[in-house]
């Protein structure tokens, strides 16, 4: 019978397969990497030109998460179902660093990669806005210092805030506590903005952390968890909303948002390399010195990332929209690499 | 009411129950088509709702199946491809090191600079095109060059020749020519240069650009260095592989789980238990099951992350019930007199069931088979817990090598930041996932069709 062949064709095949997936578990040639949503198309750039460049070696396969995400997968362990790389948009953390150690992960080599910026943007058909780090503190704020006493906050509307604000409703899109982005937007924007306040300056130390990182909790203020799509969906669905951006996919996005200045400078390539623009900050990728030398390539895409040619003036990774080191740091990474400088 | 005297019999003629049906005809029959023109608003609303889901997607998808591209003759200059050449086997060297001489050369080609052989070709039709170097390198997209690299690779006979390519352009190129992003926006708004908007101008108006059928949107495998070339063909395979281990996997267990339970195990009180959970499986979120396969295959199996393998294990769980369901359904729908004739002719339990009753049964186990691996093929959620959301820029080769799939290619590119472009991509891609399905179901209702029997 017919059935009967077809039986033993699939039970034999069934068996054949579970065999040789007790034989692949071992070794991986592709290397892994995840985290930052900020870095991560950087990182896929960066990973489809070493493919295409290093006939030898596998492309490295880039996933997301989130940079607080990536570190933690990153610091699971040592072996082949780990990460071999963790994107970040900011500075790993020393309680991250301890959790890593705790798991055999003990050499941590971190790779700056360049800069980027953070940007206020809005939808184009909205008011235009020049933002000070007061008026973001003012409108995500739980309470607000008023003639020397911490009030509820009673801002709605951005030109109560500030007259030359636009005359429409708060609403803020920032990013979720699992992106780096958020760290960097408290600690530019929103912290200097609350220390600017005499009633801020004369709470201790704890306090005033405290007080100013609270968010109003009325709806004004949206984490988004997801990526800049989705806070730009945000953006299409209600016109006053204001989103946090990467300068990256706002470049990419012109013809739908406009960015706000901030302190009188408007983000662009030149104003963040010139150190005037204040939102920006580095970005970096972490990778696991034991993993190098094991996963085929590790060593080499480290090196190719920070590479002139990779992530240069007229690099791919720049026409991506990242900003590139000074050439100073660049030879001081590269030798960090190539040293595996552990932190 | 009045009760009638039991003697005297209420006289009730033909006439009055007329009236009385009279009287409430017209009540039940509104009533009727009350509940007519209710159920009718319903499928109409559901069918509304379908077709404008449909116009939505095939509207913005269908344009993204052609794309602008232009023509191009590569002259492939000995100056610029002066590369030794290619290595072949000797009769005495081993593979490896043969492989390793292979390396060397191609690592050899890549160092060429195969843009100059693009800008140099489209220097003969742009005269102004050396002012404009930058802008130059923008037009055709950068991915392209490797599409000449590989030429060079696979026949080097071809340097020092002229070949008239189709090259494709730039994405945002692409988004200009189809009126994706508004044309009146100021020049700071504009994704290409005033120089480039004019190039693309001369070069659409001379022919050269044209919109072509995008042989790259199934060809390649998904790009992020180069937009325009981003394709589908990395998380077809995927999505191939996991279907694979869910045939191999998913339909034979079930099958047999569904026999044993229907045919051979006793009524009892484990059965019934194994019977309820079957069905409580059913109905568990697919999620779940992602977060299983993150912990159970990956990590404690060791697993690779990202690969096919692993998302097919998942899928297998999660389709594992749905086959056993159906397979049980149509074991029941099979009258039991076959299986007495059977028996009473002599045939062993066994051979009843495998000779007679199987048989029988085959179109209502693929089709349930069918129906099930369809559901796994749409299905997102687990495999983004499992890290096959990661990008993945070349076409798996195997279960074990790294890959998406084609509902988290949608996600993915649901998420890339050019939306001009992906927008339209991202309903292409729900387009081919969409007729995949489609077809899978034809195919199940024609089996079903086909091999149907009433009893």
């Amino acid at each position: 019978m017919t059935l009967n062949n077809l039986t033993k064709l699939v039970l034999a095949s069934a068996v054949a397969l579970s065999f040789s997936t007790v034989a692949q578990t071992s070794g991986r040639d592709t290397i892994q990497v995840a985290g930052s949503s900020t870095v991560l198309p950087f990182s896929s750039v960066a990973a489809e030109e070493f493919g295409n460049n290093f006939a030898q070696f596998k492309t490295p396969v880039v996933g997301s998460g989130g940079s607080s995400g990536g570190l933690r997968q990153f610091c699971q362990g040592v072996g082949t179902s780990t990460i071999d790389i963790a994107n970040s948009s900011r500075p790993i953390r020393p309680a991250e660093v301890e959790a890593c150690k705790a798991n055999g992960v003990n050499q941590i080599v971190e790779v700056k990669i360049g800069y980027d910026g953070i940007v206020f943007a809005s939808r184009i058909d909205a008011g235009d806005f020049k933002l000070e780090p007061k008026h973001v503190f003012l409108a995500q704020a739980a309470q607000v210092p008023q003639n020397g006493k911490m009030v509820a906050n009673p801002y709605t509307r951005w030109s109560q805030i500030d007259k030359s604000l636009p005359d429409q409703a708060i609403l803020l899109a920032i990013p979720g506590s699992n992106h780096g982005t958020r760290e960097v937007y408290e600690e530019k924007v929103v912290v200097p903005g609350c220390q600017s306040f005499a009633e801020v300056k004369a709470l201790s130390k704890d306090d005033a952390g405290k007080f100013c990182l609270a968010m109003r909790t009325d709806g004004r203020v949206v984490e988004i968890a997801g990526d800049y799509t989705e806070t730009l969906a945000r953006l299409q669905a209600q016109k006053d909303a204001v989103g946090v951006f990467g300068l990256s996919f706002y470049e990419a996005n012109r013809d739908r948002i406009k960015v706000a200045t901030v302190s009188g400078v408007v983000p662009t390539l030149d104003s963040i390399i010139a150190g005037e623009y204040p939102v920006s900050r580095p970005l970096f990728f972490y990778v696991k010195g034991e993993h190098i030398g094991v996963v085929p390539g590790l060593q080499q895409f480290a090196e190719y990332f920070v590479s002139d040619a990779a992530s240069g003036f007229g690099s791919p990774l720049e026409a991506a929209g990242l900003i590139p080191l000074a050439d100073g740091e660049r030879a001081e990474i590269l030798k960090n690499i190539r040293a595996k400088k552990t932190l | 009411m009045k009760v009638a005297e039991p003697l005297i019999k209420p006289v009730i003629t033909a006439g009055t129950v007329q009236q009385k049906v009279n009287a409430s005809l017209a009540r039940r029959h509104r009533k009727e088509r009350v509940f007519k023109s209710f159920g009718l608003a319903a499928v109409l609303a559901s069918l509304a709702l379908v077709l404008i889901l449909f116009i939505n997607i095939f509207s913005k998808g269908l344009p993204a199946f052609w794309q602008s591209a232009i023509t191009l003759d590569i002259y492939f200059d000995p100056q610029v491809v002066n590369i030794s050449e290619k290595p072949v086997q000797a009769a005495n060297e081993s593979d490896n090191a043969f492989r390793q001489r292979d390396i060397e050369w191609q690592t050899e080609v890549g160092f060429i600079n195969f843009n100059r052989l693009i800008t140099d070709s489209l220097e003969k039709v742009l005269p102004d095109a050396r002012q404009h170097r930058r802008d130059l390198q923008r037009i055709v997209t950068s991915g392209e060059r490797f599409a000449l690299r590989d030429m060079v690779v696979q026949d080097p006979g071809i340097i020092g020749q002229t070949r008239t390519l189709h090259l494709l352009t730039d994405a945002n190129i692409d988004v200009w020519l189809k009126g994706n992003i508004d044309r009146s926006l100021p020049d700071a708004m504009q994704q290409l240069s005033p120089k480039m908007r004019e190039w693309v101008q001369q070069l659409s108006e001379q022919g050269l650009i044209q919109n072509r059928f995008s042989f790259a949107l199934f060809m390649n495998a998904d790009s992020r260095s180069s937009l325009a070339s981003a394709g589908l063909a990395g998380a077809f395979m995927g999505s191939l592989y996991m279907m694979l281990v869910v045939i191999v996997l998913a339909v034979p267990m079930g099958v047999a789980a569904a026999i044993y339970l229907e045919e051979f195990a006793p009524k009892n009180r484990f059965t019934d238990f194994v019977e309820v959970n079957i069905n409580n499986l059913a109905a568990v979120p697919s999620i779940v099951f992602g977060l299983l396969g993150a912990s159970v295959f990956i990590g404690w199996f060791n697993l690779p992350m990202s690969a096919p393998i692993v998302g097919g294990l998942v899928l297998s769980l999660m389709t594992l019930p749905t086959v056993i369901i159906a397979t049980r359904s149509t074991l029941k729908a099979i009258p039991p007199s076959i299986r007495q004739a059977a028996l009473g002719l002599g045939a062993s339990k066994m051979q009843a069931i495998f000779h007679h009753v199987l048989p029988l049964a085959i179109p209502g186990i693929l089709t349930g088979a069918i129906l099930g691996v369809a559901q796994a093929l749409g299905e997102a959620a687990p495999l983004l817990l499992i890290g096959m959301k990661s990008f993945v820029a070349s076409v798996p080769g195997s279960p074990f090598d790294q890959s998406t799939a084609l509902p988290v290619q949608i996600f993915l590119w649901q998420g890339n930041e050019l939306r001009n472009f992906f927008e339209a991509r991202t309903s292409a891609a729900i387009i081919v996932l969409l007729a995949l399905m489609i077809s899978l179901n034809a195919l199940a209702i024609w089996l079903r069709k086909k091999y149907e029997k009433r009893w």
